[in-house]
């Protein structure tokens, strides 16, 4: 598939509870690069691999949990095409200016059914990966932690999870990928949807309150990489949700975890190529819990509980 | 080679279980629980933001670190309406459960949400 339109995640802003523990925390756990601070506060990271300037912002609140959730797209022209898009059904959108965030262009801002705030935006500067754009090596020196190559997804939790599939198929053109039916076989209780070759780029599970963060994910090359993340959380005392184990859905090896303020992450590696001809995947209520947690073939009881 | 100290404890008591442990200065009430694979409480990010294993104090002291204001309003931590992730005792403690798992996958759920309205 051609790269057109919307290309990937480009930035999350999560909420922590207390700032300069939860920098420490992603700086030297899991091993992001702080790349600014604003005036406003707020403390911007990137993961080594990725190029622009910020994937991940963190901002002090009494509350945690996500403030919005952006894709970056192709140019501007595209930004000014999705978010007509986006308002041909219906949905009000917002232009948040150049420079709000640091290093970043224009964002056009809306809320979707499930009550969470997502962006588009196509300028955020070009900082790099740390390795020349000729002749470079495999990696640079100085990473730390788990160090991730990228953010990868996210997972949210609200209650109109077919509203938001329909406002993402229709005016940004996602894709549904995976899918997990509730006991009645109809209705979904969880949806995977890819806007590139990915198995997934968002995901949503229906869920009775609004805006509700289940995690944010963090690509790792291999398996091995994903085992190191779970010594470096031991020697951290980071809190782990469950694993090292392989989710069926997306088949993605994962570990979930939290931050200091409770917000959940995962680092994972794997998950199958997606293409426009793919069939989307089906799974039933009775096998959801081996379509969650692949070994131990149940949810733990935190999988539909704790969110922030 | 100098030996570290083992950090004082104190009893936590949970009353609607009738379980009792001791828990370590330098743990919280949730984390010595959990170390001793004892029950009781519920368990969630162990981070102070999801809410589940929130507690009311009953009688104890303890010291306390920032907690989500979604779960714990300024009067409930005025009133000793704590997560149990976030306090680490100062003396002996007695604690009620207030915190719950909102849902399981295996109770049949209404199809307008998993979750509970809060």
């Amino acid at each position: 598939m051609a790269m057109t339109g919307v290309l990937r995640p480009g930035h999350a802003q999560i909420r922590v509870l207390d700032l300069e523990e939860s920098i420490h925390f992603y700086t030297e756990v899991v091993g992001l690069k702080e790349t600014g601070r604003d005036a406003q506060g707020r403390v911007y990271f990137k993961a080594w691999d990725e190029h622009d300037h910020n994937s991940v912002i963190l901002r002090q609140a009494d509350r945690a949990g996500l403030d919005f959730f952006g894709f970056k797209v192709l140019d501007e022209a595209t930004l000014t095409l999705l978010e007509k898009g986006i308002q041909a059904q219906g949905v009000a959108t917002e232009r948040m200016p150049a420079g709000e965030m640091l290093a970043t262009g224009e964002r056009v801002r809306f809320t979707i059914p499930t009550g969470h705030v997502i962006e588009l935006y196509a300028t955020k500067d070009r900082v790099g990966n740390g390795l020349p754009t000729v002749n470079p090596d495999a990696w640079p020196d100085g990473l730390k932690g788990m160090a991730p190559t990228r953010m990868d997804h996210c997972l949210l939790y609200g209650p109109d999870i077919d509203g938001a599939r329909d406002l993402l198929e229709k005016a940004l053109s996602f894709a549904l990928v995976e899918r997990v039916k509730l006991e009645d076989g109809e209705t979904d209780l969880a949806i995977w949807l890819t806007t590139s070759t990915k198995a997934h780029d968002i995901a949503f599970v229906r869920h009775g309150e609004m805006g509700k963060l289940h995690h944010v994910a963090f690509k790792l090359d291999t398996w091995e990489q994903v085992l190191r993340a779970a010594d470096i959380m031991s020697k951290n005392k980071v809190s782990i949700d469950i694993g090292p184990t392989r989710h069926g859905v997306t088949r993605g090896l994962t570990i979930y975890f939290f931050d200091p303020s409770g917000n959940r992450l995962e680092t994972f590696c794997g998950g199958y190529d997606w293409y426009p001809d793919m069939e989307t995947i089906k799974w039933t209520w009775d096998e959801v819990g081996k379509g969650v947690f692949y070994h131990d073939r149940k949810l733990n009881e935190r999988f539909l509980s704790v969110v922030s | 080679m100098t030996q570290t100290e083992t950090p004082e404890s104190f009893s936590v008591a949970i009353q609607d279980t009738g379980e009792t442990y001791r828990c370590r200065t330098d743990q919280t009430v949730l984390e010595g629980m959990e170390r001793l694979g004892r029950k009781g409480i519920p368990v969630g990010c162990r981070q102070g933001g999801c809410g589940v294993c929130k507690v009311a104090v009953l009688s104890g002291s303890y010291v306390a670190k920032v907690m989500n204001r979604d779960h714990v309003s300024a009067e409930d931590e005025a009133c000793g309406r704590v997560l149990s992730c976030r306090i680490r005792p100062t003396t002996d403690l007695q604690v009620q459960v207030l915190g719950s798992m909102k849902k399981t996958v295996c109770r049949p759920a209404p199809l307008n949400g998993l979750g509970e309205q809060t």
